[in-house]
């Protein structure tokens, strides 16, 4: 189960609104490679997962991500403080603001609302850290972007904070990836589904795939 | 029962005790009882987990003891029949 705990993995202080950033920004909350995606989707994977070391990763890793939707969420709200409506107008906010008003919602950049689409849980677990892997370099690229459209240092340290995150994880799924590789027959990794398969991996590593027999 | 589940689970009683007061003092901040109830499971809590965690190793990563390898990623999860 879970606690919360009353502070930010990384300090969120913004002295000035942009409620156009904000626009942007909001995919890292419920986009495509956001931080909503990326929690729900090692939330999910982490059961069918054989090691320890897996399950683990997944659960932790699982749960900063819920810290870094809470840090997007404070950088929303400091973007959309105290807006004026000459300034939600002038700055195209105001296609959100007719929904939302400043309330934080889980959607795209593009205004498409968040969906358990943007990831899969497939039950096998090269498969499923391959996507991890992918995953946290898309969300790196988004940090990029992001970071190529403000220069308010205010909104950039918490974002080199978050893009940094994107690239120690990766770093982390990469050996996670070759954990399960080092428990599988060299040969032929992909013969057997070690979350699925009866004596696949293990030991005898031998392969036990019906098919591929 | 064995001796972790049973003490796994009054550590879970006393924390659902808590959790439930700390709903009830959300909306009823000055509650002298509650206070009273809530300070009261809070030290059966502490007691109980820091014994669970003693004998069974951490509820929370950060109580892991240090003192050789990272056991924090063994197995069972809290999913997994042999757990509960």
């Amino acid at each position: 189960m879970w606690v919360y705990e009353k502070k930010l993995q990384f300090p969120v202080n913004i002295k000035n609104p942009d409620p156009k950033l904000a626009k942007v920004i909001i995919s890292q909350l419920g986009g495509p490679d956001g931080e909503l995606a990326a929690s729900m989707r090692y939330m999910h994977q982490r059961y069918v997962m054989k090691q320890g070391k897996i399950k683990g990763m997944l659960t932790d890793i699982a749960t900063e991500e819920l810290a870094h939707l809470e840090m997007i969420s404070a950088i929303l709200y400091q973007l959309t403080c105290n807006l004026t409506p000459e300034e939600i107008k002038a700055s195209g906010f105001d296609t959100y603001f007719v929904d939302h008003t400043t309330g934080i919602y889980p959607q795209a950049a593009s205004g498409m609302p968040f969906t358990a689409t943007y990831f899969q849980s497939k039950g096998d677990p090269i498969t499923d850290l391959t996507e991890d892997l992918a995953a946290e370099q898309k969300a790196r690229t988004t940090y990029d972007n992001i970071l190529r459209l403000t220069n308010d240092p205010d909104v950039r340290e918490p974002i080199k904070f978050l893009r940094q995150r994107e690239i120690v994880h990766f770093q982390r799924f990469g050996e996670m990836l070759r954990t399960v590789q080092d428990d599988l027959d060299a040969k032929n990794f992909y013969c057997c589904n070690p979350s699925f398969d009866k004596n696949c991996g293990g030991k005898n590593k031998r392969p036990r795939n019906p098919y591929m027999r | 029962m064995s001796q972790r589940g049973e003490l796994l689970q009054k550590v879970q009683q006393y924390d659902f005790m808590l959790y439930e007061l700390q709903l009830y003092l959300n909306s009823h901040p000055w509650c002298k009882s509650a206070l009273e109830t809530y300070k009261k499971y809070k030290k059966m809590s502490d007691d109980a987990k820091k014994q669970y965690t003693e004998k069974f190793g951490a509820l929370r990563a950060e109580d892991t003891n240090t003192e050789s390898s990272w056991n924090w990623i063994d197995s069972p999860w809290p999913w997994e029949r042999e757990a509960n």
